[in-house]
């Protein structure tokens, strides 16, 4: 029988701050995604369903400010958590420095602009401004 | 003990049907359905982000997408969505426990089955109400 190992998994990176602080943050954002991305799935899929949600629904959820600050906090945090989860598969698989480097410019420059688009979706949202939609919706 | 799967399949000489095949170890398993859950929910965050984008442009544009939510197709789509989501959720507090409790490796098999119940009666509960809305 061969000795067991005394850890499994991925050990905690040494000797490089950025990787250290990813390597913190991906189980920290992990653990407070699990609270906010299963809150959501629950009152988007369980609650409600995908045949009750359209333009009104959004409108109504977000009047309240505590739901655009849930949704924009999910929205950052899946973010960098998702996109550091394919920084570290494209290290994984990625040999070649050219396509490695093109790659990781990809996963950066994907993550600013999905950040961007999702916080303008969030923070400019005005239902008012469309407002026959609002008053036939009667909500 | 450490290292189940190809290396431990029995094979007895003169027993050739006594070889199950090759079973993938746990660890490997787990993993494998980690990152591939992982980076499915992330191609899902980015077209949820482009749809949710739409709403800005007023209940026209943002209604007409919807009738890609509500197809069959992707309805189905939305239940593996869920179950990547548990079973990443599941699985990464497992992967937690080990990463800062140093014992747990002695554990790690059971930990996995622990997650993986976790993940199972989550999702059946949540697959059982999703199911009973579609009709």
């Amino acid at each position: 029988m061969t000795a067991p190992h005394t850890r499994v998994g991925r050990p905690r990176p040494t000797g490089n701050n950025f990787e250290l602080y990813s390597w913190y943050f991906f189980r920290i954002s992990g653990l407070l995604l699990i609270f906010l991305a299963v809150t959501h799935l629950v009152i988007m899929h369980v609650v409600n369903n995908v045949s009750q949600i359209d333009f009104n629904f959004v409108a109504h959820r977000w009047g309240s400010p505590f739901w655009r600050s849930f949704d924009w906090l999910l929205l950052i945090l899946a973010l960098l958590h998702g996109f550091n989860g394919a920084r570290l598969s494209v290290d994984d698989y990625i040999r070649n420095r050219g396509w490695r480097m093109f790659a990781h410019s990809v996963i950066w420059s994907a993550l600013i602009i999905f950040i961007v688009l999702g916080t303008i979706a969030i923070v400019t949202f005005n239902p008012a401004s469309f407002s026959n939609a609002t008053a036939s919706a009667g909500r | 003990m450490v290292s189940r799967g190809a290396s431990e399949a029995t094979h007895r000489p003169g027993f050739v049907s006594s070889y199950g095949g090759y079973r993938a170890p746990q660890g490997m398993l787990s993993w494998a359905l980690h990152r591939i859950s992982g980076l499915g929910v992330l191609a899902f965050l980015l077209l949820h982000i482009v749809d949710i984008f739409l709403v800005g442009y007023g209940p026209g544009p943002f209604n007409n997408l919807l009738f890609l939510y509500r197809n069959p197709i992707f309805r189905i789509g939305e239940i593996v969505l869920v179950g990547a989501v548990y079973y990443h959720a599941a699985n990464g507090v497992r992967i937690i426990l080990i990463d800062f409790w140093p014992a747990a490796y002695k554990i790690e098999r059971q930990l996995y089955y622990i997650a993986m119940a976790v993940f199972i009666i989550g999702f059946a509960a949540t697959a059982a109400v999703m199911i009973a809305d579609m009709f």
